[in-house]
């Protein structure tokens, strides 16, 4: 018996930490995802890429050519500029690795059209540095085009592209930024570049030590300092991203904005414990604490109080609160103490009604008509990064869905109906939105929880600068 | 990322470092057909860009504390080291406790001093040095040991980190898959309470006054202040302070510095090679 309990738990376990992304998503050092005519892409070392309608379930198929090592990608204009690192005519011997960059006008296997290759960096055969692993950042304030490069051998430089052509602009000589840093990246956030780079050892499996580091600037030329003021330079840079919840060695990273509030990051990791360790593409949301990037955790399935943001009342069934006959304050403290249960559903399931109830805000009291289970369901697609989650009430099928109006119930039984399928994203801020974009009629219309008092609430629109649009799930 | 480097480790690296003695490096000299690279003068990497010789004044710590006068012993060639993964810390304690010449622990230097040191023989076994991944290199076959004579350089850095892979390469040494020595003295005016504060490309062990300072486990990248010391003393005068330096693929550094009781970096100290 306890060798099928410690199976169940492995199981469940397997569950919580692989309900990320499903797919053919092996991959190493994708680059940042780009969406073209609503298709994900990313491309990997090698030849082609990963693509995706969902962001969840992910196939092979993109294609890139060149072949070479660790692309990276960016959508500017109507225009996908895409480079990597590779062969070039004449450089051979000459070089220490070369960066070049094409335009394609669609990303679309079946009529994808890659323009020739500029070759736009490279190092010297004997330079204290290797142009591999390039990364692009199209600077928001300037409207400027930048490319970071370089790997673990010496210096990381950056060069200025034309944004036109993605061909070097001729008076860009390299800066130097960091050294020793493998699989840059470069985002810009709130006044603040950011130079992203992979530490460890790669390429070692399940062993693979990499993890994600950062510095930040002021300028996108540098200095990029971490958050003890060490220079990047000097080897410095604060964690974004390391090893845990059954996978190893986040490395790559690339940053996508879903809108504002809600970013994700992409890398691969060196090893999947789920997949026979292989390197996998992983996609975490992007939290910033005091304007540094911290990747979140995969949401964990689990119970929890579904708390706003706005008042820090809790998602409940709307039904008669039910006292619980024990217990009284100002207790005389020579009695004895005795430990109270837990209010249970069985206590109180009989006199809820039986078809559809109202959902409400109210005092958090850990009673059942508050207690929200959150479960993954895999098999219902889901968006970039995560499959969608049903939410019921804990030892139940009661589950919270989405009305043809656009207002919120609880039917007595789930059923895999879109309505009832929802979209969980973790915001930069560390709270989450709750979306639904399945409601029959309103497809691809997201529909968030929305608070329009402290007790009630409704189905509307998300607005990163609106606290009522905001949730915690809290385990207490 | 290292795998993607055999890509180009075999386009473009074309040094066969097949002897670990100088002059034994044969530079591959394509000719360019890309009339960017005709234009491109390759960087100047010599070793009066990363060092000077010692001068017989006593130096000080630069501004930020760092240490930069160094008698550096030529790399003891160490081929076996196909992955930095196999640093541990017992491991690397069984390898640093090794007496590669006699007085490995106490020997103070002159600029030019040979040592016999008896290291594994290398075969010629392709690229090396720069991009071969990690275990991903060909499996040499039984090692052969010979008697090599390797020389004392006393230098001074110009960067606040001493680059040990640009120190080998100018010699026309193995700059990869080796063990560097490095040994200075540091001259304190009063008994000093300090902590020792050093980053190294790969791991690195210190030792203070013949004492064990620091280990710096793992396959790990320079960084400044990766790893500090225990509170130690440096005494008033002179203070021997040695590292060791052990690093498969990949550009070999290290950087050194103490700090005072507040975190401060220490600056008040002359530095010399004897």
């Amino acid at each position: 018996m306890k060798k099928i309990l410690a199976a169940a738990a492995l199981s469940a376990m397997a569950l919580g930490a692989s309900a990320q992304i499903t797919g053919d998503i092996f991959i190493h050092d994708p680059s940042t995802i780009v969406r073209c005519n609503g298709v994900y892409y990313t491309f990997g070392t090698g030849s082609g890429g990963l693509m995706s309608d969902d962001g969840y379930t992910w196939r092979s198929g993109a294609v890139r050519p060149g072949g070479g090592v660790a692309p990276d990608a960016l959508k500017i204009g109507d225009r996908y500029l895409v480079t990597y690192s590779g062969n070039y005519p004449g450089t051979q011997g000459k070089t220490h690795g070369i960066a070049t960059t094409m335009w394609a006008t669609t990303l679309n296997p079946d009529s994808v059209d890659y323009s020739k290759e500029e070759l736009v960096a490279w190092a010297g055969a004997d330079d204290d540095c290797y142009c591999i692993d390039p990364a692009l950042l199209l600077d928001p304030t300037t409207g400027r085009l930048w490319m970071s490069y370089g790997t673990y051998f010496g210096a990381i430089r950056i060069v200025e592209l034309d944004p036109k052509t993605a061909k070097r602009l001729e008076k860009s000589e390299p800066v130097d930024i960091a050294i020793d840093c493998e699989a840059t990246a470069l985002m810009y956030h709130n006044g603040w570049y950011y130079l992203l780079g992979t530490h460890g050892t790669c390429c070692d499996g399940t062993n693979s030590t990499y993890n994600i580091v950062c510095g930040r600037s002021r300028e996108v030329t540098g200095p990029y300092v971490d958050n003890v003021g060490r220079d990047m330079l000097q080897g410095g840079g604060k964690m974004v991203l390391s090893a845990g919840n059954r996978v190893t060695g986040p490395g790559h990273f690339g940053h996508y904005v879903e809108e504002e509030g809600c970013e994700k990051m992409s890398c691969h990791f060196e090893a999947d414990f789920e997949r026979s360790g292989k390197s996998v593409l992983g996609i975490r949301s992007l939290l910033w604490k005091n304007d540094w990037p911290v990747a979140a955790d995969p949401f964990k399935e689990g119970t929890f109080e579904i708390e706003s943001e706005r008042r820090g009342y809790a998602l409940e069934l709307a039904v008669d609160f039910v006292r619980i006959n024990a217990g009284r304050g100002f207790g005389n403290a020579s009695t004895p103490n005795e430990s109270i249960p837990n209010q249970m559903l069985s206590d109180v399931i009989g006199d809820w009604p039986k078809g559809n109830i109202d959902v409400r805000l109210g005092d958090y009291m850990f009673r059942p008509h508050q207690r929200w289970t959150v479960t993954a369901v895999g098999d219902k697609g889901g968006y970039l990064g995560a499959p969608y989650y049903k939410i019921t009430i804990e030892g139940s099928n009661r589950a919270l869905a989405a009305t043809a109006d656009g207002e919120l119930t609880a039917v007595p039984q789930y059923t895999g109906a879109p309505e009832q399928l929802w979209r969980i994203e973790q915001l930069i801020d560390g709270t989450y939105r709750i979306i639904n974009e399945k409601v029959p009629g309103k497809e691809g219309k997201q529909l968030a929880l929305v608070c329009t008092g402290d007790c009630s609430l409704t189905l509307g629109k998300y607005d990163f600068n609106d606290v009522n649009c905001k949730w915690n799930f809290r385990d207490r | 990322m290292r795998k993607t480097a055999l890509f180009f480790a075999v386009l473009a690296c074309g040094t066969v470092f097949a002897q670990n003695r100088p002059g034994a490096a044969q530079q591959a000299q394509p000719t360019s057909v890309n009339p960017v690279f005709d234009k491109y003068k390759q960087p100047d990497v010599s070793l009066d860009v990363y060092f000077d010789k010692s001068g017989s004044k006593a130096a000080t710590p630069d501004k930020d504390g760092f240490i930069r006068r160094w008698s550096l012993l030529e790399p003891i060639s160490k081929p076996e080291i196909r992955s930095n993964t196999l640093f541990t810390d017992s491991w690397l304690r069984n390898e640093f406790a090794h007496e590669y010449f006699e007085g490995q622990m106490t020997i103070l230097p002159d600029d030019g001093q040979t040592v016999e040191v008896s290291i594994q023989k290398q075969a010629a076994r392709g690229p090396q040095g720069m991009g071969m991944p990690r275990g991903m290199q060909a499996q040499p076959a039984a090692p052969e040991y010979e008697k090599v004579p390797l020389k004392w350089h006393c230098l001074d850095s110009k960067r606040y980190n001493v680059k040990l892979y640009r120190f080998a390469k100018a010699q026309s040494l193995r700059p990869t898959e080796g063990l560097f020595l490095a040994v200075t003295v540091v001259n304190a005016p009063a008994d000093m309470t300090v902590r020792l504060a050093a980053g190294s490309n790969s791991a690195s062990m210190w030792w203070v006054n013949g004492q064990e300072a620091l280990l710096l486990s793992g396959d790990r990248r320079m960084v400044v202040d990766d790893g500090v010391s225990k509170a130690i003393t440096l005494k008033k005068g002179k203070n021997i302070v040695r590292g060791a330096i052990i690093n498969g693929p990949g550009m070999s550094d290290f950087c050194l510095r103490f700090l005072d009781e507040s975190g401060k970096p220490v600056t008040n100290l002359t530095v010399t090679n004897k």
